[in-house]
């Protein structure tokens, strides 16, 4: 059965078994590889994507769930690194390896979204749901804050 | 002076109108030399200028984040005093006699935190050579003497006249001297004239790391690829036996599995059907009892270690002396010991371990797509897994999702996955592990269990240090090839085991050598990590017992060593140690790691229910000589500082019957970003050779938490990680 969703804006289909997980769509099929594979288990966000505008895991995401919906990957999120997460993550010098920083600004980028003038402690409580392993979560903070300053 | 390597002309990487200057880094100082070559075609180079002035550098180490991969360009386009915005970076290809790194014998390897520090000399005065073949070339066009011209970024300078060239005017129509310029050290810049080092510059990379757009190998997209995937047995040296093979023929979307020695793979048109086939697999998968690791449990592990490490008559080898401890502990007026446990830990780099291989269908070239720390084992394991030449291996070296150790063993175990499912299919093949595969393969770094012995003189003053290291062994395992070089010697396991810096005339460090049978690496901090969180803990033990304050007693202890006086003292100044605070402690801890001095302060508060520890802050103070990047060397402290929390409170992996209990991040927790408290870093700039900064604050931040707990309940925890049960228990 195809699915028919939108990704960045743009119509996509999908012919993969209904409860594939999203992410691996998104990296092999449709070959948008900025959204990573970190755990397959929802713990630790390098896969983090938006649907319909809200932060979700893509590997706890059912290709059948996003029916419909509209996906935003990394990728989509602005057309030239000029979204002000990403502006603020270059500005701070946040990413080392970088492997997990898609998943990071996904979730900066909903947290200002939804809440633009976020204090410390809600930062940190909402950016938890991202691992880093190379402990860029200073920068992190302050890169969220940057970005919730200048916008 | 013809001493430059030779290249095939088709192994050009670069290939620019211009001037190209390739280099013999693994000269020594001072023999550097350039072959120039006007066609821009003739060399793999160092560097090329092309005639509208852009200058491709090489970077020769790999980048997983650390920033080599912009530093190391940046030390030769400091010298050549090039425009840095007019500088492309461009990684090296596997060619060791050009690009290999002087610190680990020539070899392409980044490991260790040594690649600025192994190439520093070389590439400025290479960049210094570079820059006077500009010059002369500049002095013969302009018809002036070469003693009359300067340079400024990118523009040789006629001051009398006024005129200018630029690099690439020079470049369009340069001439290649015969013999390389001489060039001696002190012909280089000093520091005061420095126009990139020491100056933040942008990483290159970096910028890519916040659109998606940087490729790691796991990212790689091939024409006809197919998806992989391995179940390894459970214990190293294990071999499949029978599993159930026509359920996973059922899966929708399988090609075929593939028999291995270390398991069993999979061969799948995508990677949902290659990842359901191998849970296929696992299921009904059983083992050969090949192995040593086969009824190896950690726990009872770590207490035979114990005992072992105070058995006089365990066979003992020595690592490091100094003076005669034999001889001078049993004359010491009083001694003091005491023993500490270290157990394994994971890496949990954040990019899954994969490989992307093609290999020909007669199976007699292969190319490979892959993050590795070297270039060098990627080809030579691939080599070897078919048996054929290295020079029928093409190597697209990727970047890296988190290294910490774990991509540079000998075997390259998750990239020789990739090149044999690729042969056995004749197509392209990305074979990927799963976080499960990840921790379960884990090679971890090594369970220890560590006795010391101190011995002091009448006066008190401490004469004699023992420390009897009882470990799993590392190098042997990883890497033979290194292990068998360096004269069998356990580097991996055994380095920081010594009381460095500290004035204690008798020192002697042995190893009881261990083979569980338990894969094991190099992490981050490597022997570091175990070893000072067991010296450290001791001589603040010393100092309490002594009725010192810990830190001016390792300033008495340093007092022949202004360095390693100078972090602690600023360190202790910026956590004002000694100002009581409510509900808090502090602890302390030093030390000299491969050159780089560093002194951490961390603040903890305790949940005394749980046994939770909470870290408030951390002051670090790091002098790691020139510091390049300096914002760089800020960024890799608080790095190794969340890396070293982890190993503090709760990174463990558990061995039950030779095989890893944990499986993903829920049992093996890491850091988060609400574990990480404000961390204050100070470098301090000295003019010192630079030394690294990769992991240097990752082994002091164990033994500070430790001595923290010490000086807030006056219990001391001997037995790494200090989890939430083992905190209750020493309080109880």
């Amino acid at each position: 059965m195809t699915i028919a969703f939108t990704i960045n804006g743009k119509a996509a289909f999908s012919d993969a078994p209904s409860d594939t997980p999203l992410l691996w769509v998104i990296r092999e099929g449709l070959k948008l590889t900025g959204t990573k594979f970190g755990c397959g288990a929802g713990l630790c966000g390098a896969c983090m994507v938006h649907i319909d505008g809200k932060r979700a895991y893509s590997c706890q995401t059912q290709l059948s769930n996003v029916s419909g919906k509209a996906v935003t990957t990394i990728e989509g999120l602005s057309p030239d690194s000029n979204h002000p997460v990403q502006k603020a993550w270059v500005a701070e010098r946040v990413p080392q390896c970088g492997y997990c920083q898609s998943g990071q600004i996904m979730s900066a980028a909903d947290l200002l979204k939804h809440n633009p003038k976020p204090t410390r402690d809600e930062i940190v409580e909402h950016m938890s749901t991202n691992i880093c392993r190379c402990g860029t979560y200073q920068r992190i903070v302050r890169a969220v804050e940057r970005a919730a300053k200048e916008g | 002076m013809n001493t430059h390597v030779t290249l095939s002309r088709r192994e050009v990487m670069v290939g620019v109108a211009g001037l190209t200057f390739a280099f013999a880094a693994r000269q020594p100082v001072g023999a550097a030399v350039i072959a120039a070559d006007t066609s821009g075609q003739a060399l793999t180079p160092w560097v090329s200028i092309a005639s509208d002035g852009t200058i491709t550098i090489l970077s020769a180490a790999t980048e997983m984040g650390q920033g080599s991969m912009t530093s190391l360009p940046l030390i030769i386009a400091e010298e050549l005093d090039a425009d840095w915005d007019k500088v492309r970076i461009v990684p090296a290809p596997p060619f060791e006699k050009i690009y290999g790194n002087p610190g680990f014998g020539g070899m392409m390897y980044t490991a260790g935190s040594n690649a600025v520090t192994s190439n520093y000399k070389n590439l400025r005065l290479f960049g210094a050579q570079a820059r006077r073949v500009l010059l002369s070339n500049a002095a013969k066009t302009l018809g002036v003497a070469e003693s009359e011209l300067t340079t400024e970024p990118s523009l040789v300078v006629h001051a009398k006249s006024g005129r200018k060239l630029s690099y690439g005017e020079i470049a369009a129509k340069a001439e290649v001297p015969a013999e390389a310029p001489a060039v001696l050290p002190e012909d280089l810049k000093k520091p005061a004239q420095f126009r990139l080092i020491g100056k933040d510059v942008m990483r290159a990379e970096l910028p890519r790391k916040v659109n998606g757009s940087a490729q790691y190998s796991i990212d790689v997209q091939l024409p006809g690829m197919l998806y992989g995937a391995v179940v390894r047995a459970p214990v190293e040296g294990a071999k499949p036996e029978r599993f159930d093979e026509a359920k996973v023929l059922a899966v929708k979307g399988m090609v075929k599995t593939v028999p291995l020695p270390w398991g069993v793979g999979v061969i799948a048109e995508t990677p949902w059907a290659a990842f359901a086939a191998r849970n296929e697999i696992e299921r009904t998968a059983t083992w050969s009892k090949d192995g040593n690791a086969w009824g190896f449990d950690s726990e009872k592990g770590l207490e035979a270690f114990a005992k072992t490490a105070l058995d006089p008559d365990a066979k003992a080898t020595d690592w490091f002396k100094l003076g005669d401890v034999r001889a001078e502990l049993p004359k010491a007026a009083s001694t003091f010991a005491a023993e500490y446990l270290c157990d394994y830990a994971y890496h949990a780099q954040m990019e899954p371990l994969n490989g992307v291989a093609s290999v020909s269908p007669a199976g007699d070239t292969a190319e490979i797509w892959c993050g590795t720390q070297s270039q060098t084992m990627a080809v030579e394991a691939t080599a070897k897994a078919l048996g054929i030449e290295r020079d029928k291996v093409k190597l697209h070296d990727t970047l890296i999702g988190g290294g910490f150790g774990r991509r540079g063993p000998r075997d390259m175990d998750f990239l020789v996955d990739a090149v044999m499912l690729s042969k056995a299919v004749g197509k392209p093949v990305k074979s990927m592990w799963t976080r499960e595969d990840d921790v379960r393969n884990g090679r971890l770094r090594p369970l220890s269990a560590h006795h010391l012995t101190a011995g002091f003189d009448a006066a008190g003053k401490l004469t004699a240090w023992q420390h009897r290291l009882v470990g799993d062994r590392v190098t042997p395992f990883i890497d033979p090839v290194r292990y068998n070089a360096a004269g069998k010697k356990d580097f991996i396991l055994m380095l920081g085991a010594d009381a460095k810096g500290y004035d204690v005339p008798h020192q002697l460090v042995e190893q009881v050598y261990q083979d569980t049978g338990v894969r094991t690496a190099p992490l981050r901090g490597i022997g570091f990590t175990a070893n000072k969180f067991a010296t450290e803990s001791f001589i603040d033990e010393i100092a309490h017992r002594q009725g010192f304050d810990p830190i001016k007693y390792r300033l008495a202890l340093l007092a022949n060593t202004p360095r390693a006086r100078a972090v602690i003292e600023r360190v202790a100044q910026m956590a004002e140690w000694g100002r009581k605070r409510d509900g808090a402690a502090l602890g302390a801890a030093y030390i000299d790691y491969s050159g780089t001095q560093i002194g951490t302060v961390v603040e903890i508060s305790l949940n005394r229910e749980t046994g939770k520890i909470k870290l408030r802050n951390v002051w670090c103070a790091i002098d790691c000589g020139v510091a390049v990047q300096p914002d760089n060397v800020v960024a890799q402290t608080e790095s190794s500082i969340v890396y070293g929390i982890g190993l503090a409170l709760t990174e463990r992996i558990s061995i039950k019957d030779g095989a890893v209990e944990q499986s993903n991040f829920y049992d093996y927790v890491v850091p988060r970003n609400s574990d990480v408290p404000p961390m204050h870093v100070d470098v301090i700039q000295t003019d010192n050779h630079p030394t690294g900064v990769g992991q240097m604050a990752t082994p002091t931040i164990t033994p500070a938490v430790g001595n923290a707990l010490m000086a807030m309940t006056g219990r001391r925890l001997r037995h790494a990680p200090f989890t939430e049960e083992r905190v209750k228990k020493a309080l109880s």
